[in-house]
């Protein structure tokens, strides 16, 4: 497990725990997360990071109402590789 | 410190196995629910505290039933609108712990009003949650006592009309005019500003309760999207455009920096202590040998009945009391009307070699009647074989059962001869003993210490039961 310092701040949206309410769509103030075309295996669109611009502000973390579907990361933050890449 | 990553709290279990669904890692709430933003911000303060492992979260009913499933913390799920009560046991037995009641609009301010009004009355140093989305969203959608005037659920189809269903109860107006609480807030989930806002509520009712400094509540406006009809995010709009001014945002009661931190320590009398205050001391150190009773006298159920103020409860105790001094597995249950004179009173008394399963009695095989009504109703259900000893100068009936033995005793009567009418109970009592020989007499008069308080009528009671005692004997069979 490679451990990697953030530079830039980003989110991680686990597609299946989404539940496709777009809290968190409607409350990112940089406006970087999207409803995907796609639909999870409980038939959710869920919400997906664009992969850009993400200032770490954390406001979806706490807009979105499930424990486990957003983790935010932020500039500096130390975190296993696969996770953001996941 | 500003952490660096916000992710799923430690307050949470890492799977829900409590949820019987297949899906242990997705909450059982409807997409948009702020059930779930509510978790989350409780979660983060146990977390951010430390105080998760003496946590206690009381679920309520509502959506937020399984509140359980989720929450790695002690749980225990109250009735309806009892969470406040449970938490207030709760919080005293474990003074140290930290108790959350966690309710809804439905469970808080309809049929757990009066328990809310009261831990809040009484300052308990608790922390209540009272998740308001102005419906019954378990249910689906009837109109709650918070639903706006005008607001339409299935049970106000044309909109909640106040002369007709009354106005929304502001639970945290309410709740501020009393003088013990110390934090009442009600805040918002409708963005991003409120939720931070309603993120700093929730720690601080928190923490309050960590400083011992009383009772605290946060009223959350929380989206049901669900039981609205609206998309979620529509439903935070719907909050802000008509919840808003019904429900007005802001700090009610805040008196955390005034009050000084207070603690109900927990009371711990040792067992000494406990004989002392309840002044049973005497030990039985009567050496009471058994008595040779007839098989069919073994193990009675009794069921003694009555007017009130005739000493139907007394007797019953006295004789169960008699029964434990014969070392006799013993139960007394009473049953009684309103009146403390007057009415009718009964009670159920079993006196068994084992164990007592059921204290209640529903088919005698001893019915001791001391009125007539309580004959008539009572006869019938006494078990063949069984017997019904009566107080033949109160009843000028006879029992018509002839399956059973009968001991008619003139009690009152008897009772008037010694000087008190009142000692009926005990005439009857001794006339039960001395017919069947269940007890040793001194383990009557040894129950007569502790059943009756005022020591100078101890003698007359002995003597009564003396008579009935004699009376019992002279009938045996």
């Amino acid at each position: 497990m490679t451990i990697k310092t953030l530079t830039e701040p980003t989110i991680n949206i686990e597609p299946e725990l989404c539940k496709g309410c777009g809290l968190c769509i409607e409350a990112c103030p940089p406006d970087v997360i999207k409803f995907h075309e796609k639909f999870n295996s409980k038939g959710y669109h869920y919400a997906y990071y664009i992969g850009e611009n993400c200032t770490g502000c954390g406001v979806c973390f706490y807009a979105c109402p499930e424990p486990e579907a957003i983790a935010v990361y932020k500039k500096g933050a130390e975190v296993a590789e696969e996770v953001i890449d996941g | 410190m500003a952490t660096k990553i916000l992710e799923k709290a430690k307050s949470f279990y890492d799977t829900y196995e409590r949820n019987p669904s297949a899906d242990k890692k997705m909450p059982h709430y409807c997409p948009g629910c702020g059930h779930g933003n509510v978790h989350k911000m409780i979660a983060e303060a146990l977390d951010d505290f430390g105080v998760a492992d003496k946590s206690i979260l009381i679920s309520p009913v509502g959506c937020s039933v399984f509140a359980y499933y989720y929450f790695d913390v002690g749980n225990i799920q109250a009735a309806h609108g009892r969470a406040p009560a449970v938490a207030t046991g709760i919080k005293r037995a474990h003074p140290d712990s930290v108790v959350i009641s966690y309710q809804g609009d439905g469970d808080l301010a309809a049929i757990g009003t009066a328990e809310i009004l009261h831990a809040a009355n009484r300052g308990e140093n608790l922390t209540v949650f009272f998740v308001n989305n102005a419906i019954y969203g378990m249910t689906g959608g009837q109109m709650a006592p918070t639903t706006l005037v005008g607001q339409k659920t299935t049970t106000t189809p044309l909109g909640r009309q106040p002369g007709n269903e009354g106005f929304p109860i502001k639970v945290a107006e309410l709740i501020s005019q009393l003088e013990a609480p110390v934090y009442v807030e009600r805040v918002s989930l409708v963005d991003n500003k409120l939720r931070a806002k309603a993120r700093i509520a929730i720690r601080k009712a928190i923490k309050n309760q960590v400083d011992n400094l009383g009772f605290s509540l946060v009223e959350i406006l929380s989206p049901c999207p669900s039981g609205w009809k609206l998309d979620p995010v529509d439903s935070l709009k719907w909050i802000e455009e008509n919840m808003h001014k019904n429900f007005p945002i802001g700090v009610f009661r805040d008196l955390t920096k005034e009050v000084e931190p207070y603690k109900i320590e927990k009371v711990n009398p040792n067992s000494d202590e406990i004989i002392n205050l309840l002044d049973i001391s005497g030990e039985n150190d009567l050496s009471l040998k058994s008595t040779e009773t007839s098989d069919k006298y073994k193990n009675p159920e009794i069921k003694i009945a009555g007017f009130g103020g005739q000493g139907i409860l007394l007797m019953g105790a006295a004789l169960a009391q008699a029964g434990m001094f014969a070392d006799y597995h013993v139960s007394w249950l009473p049953s009684y009307g309103p009146e403390m004179r007057g009415g009718t009173a009964n009670c159920h008394v079993n006196v068994r070699s084992k164990e007592v399963g059921s204290p209640m009695v529903s088919l005698p095989t001893v019915l001791i009647g001391m009125n007539r009504p309580s004959l008539e109703k009572f006869e019938n259900d006494v078990v063949p074989g069984g017997i019904i000893i009566y107080d033949s100068s109160l009843i000028d009936i006879k029992p018509k059962r002839t399956d059973i033995e009968v001991l008619a005793i003139p009690a009152t009567k008897m009772a008037d001869d010694i000087g008190n009418t009142r000692i009926a109970n005990m005439l009857v009592m001794g006339a039960y003993i001395g017919y069947t020989n269940l007890l040793p007499k001194e383990a009557i008069y040894e129950s007569l210490k502790t059943a009756i308080k005022r020591k100078r009528f101890i003698e007359i009671n002995e003597k009564a039961v003396d008579a009935g005692y004699e009376f019992g004997k002279s009938h045996r069979k």
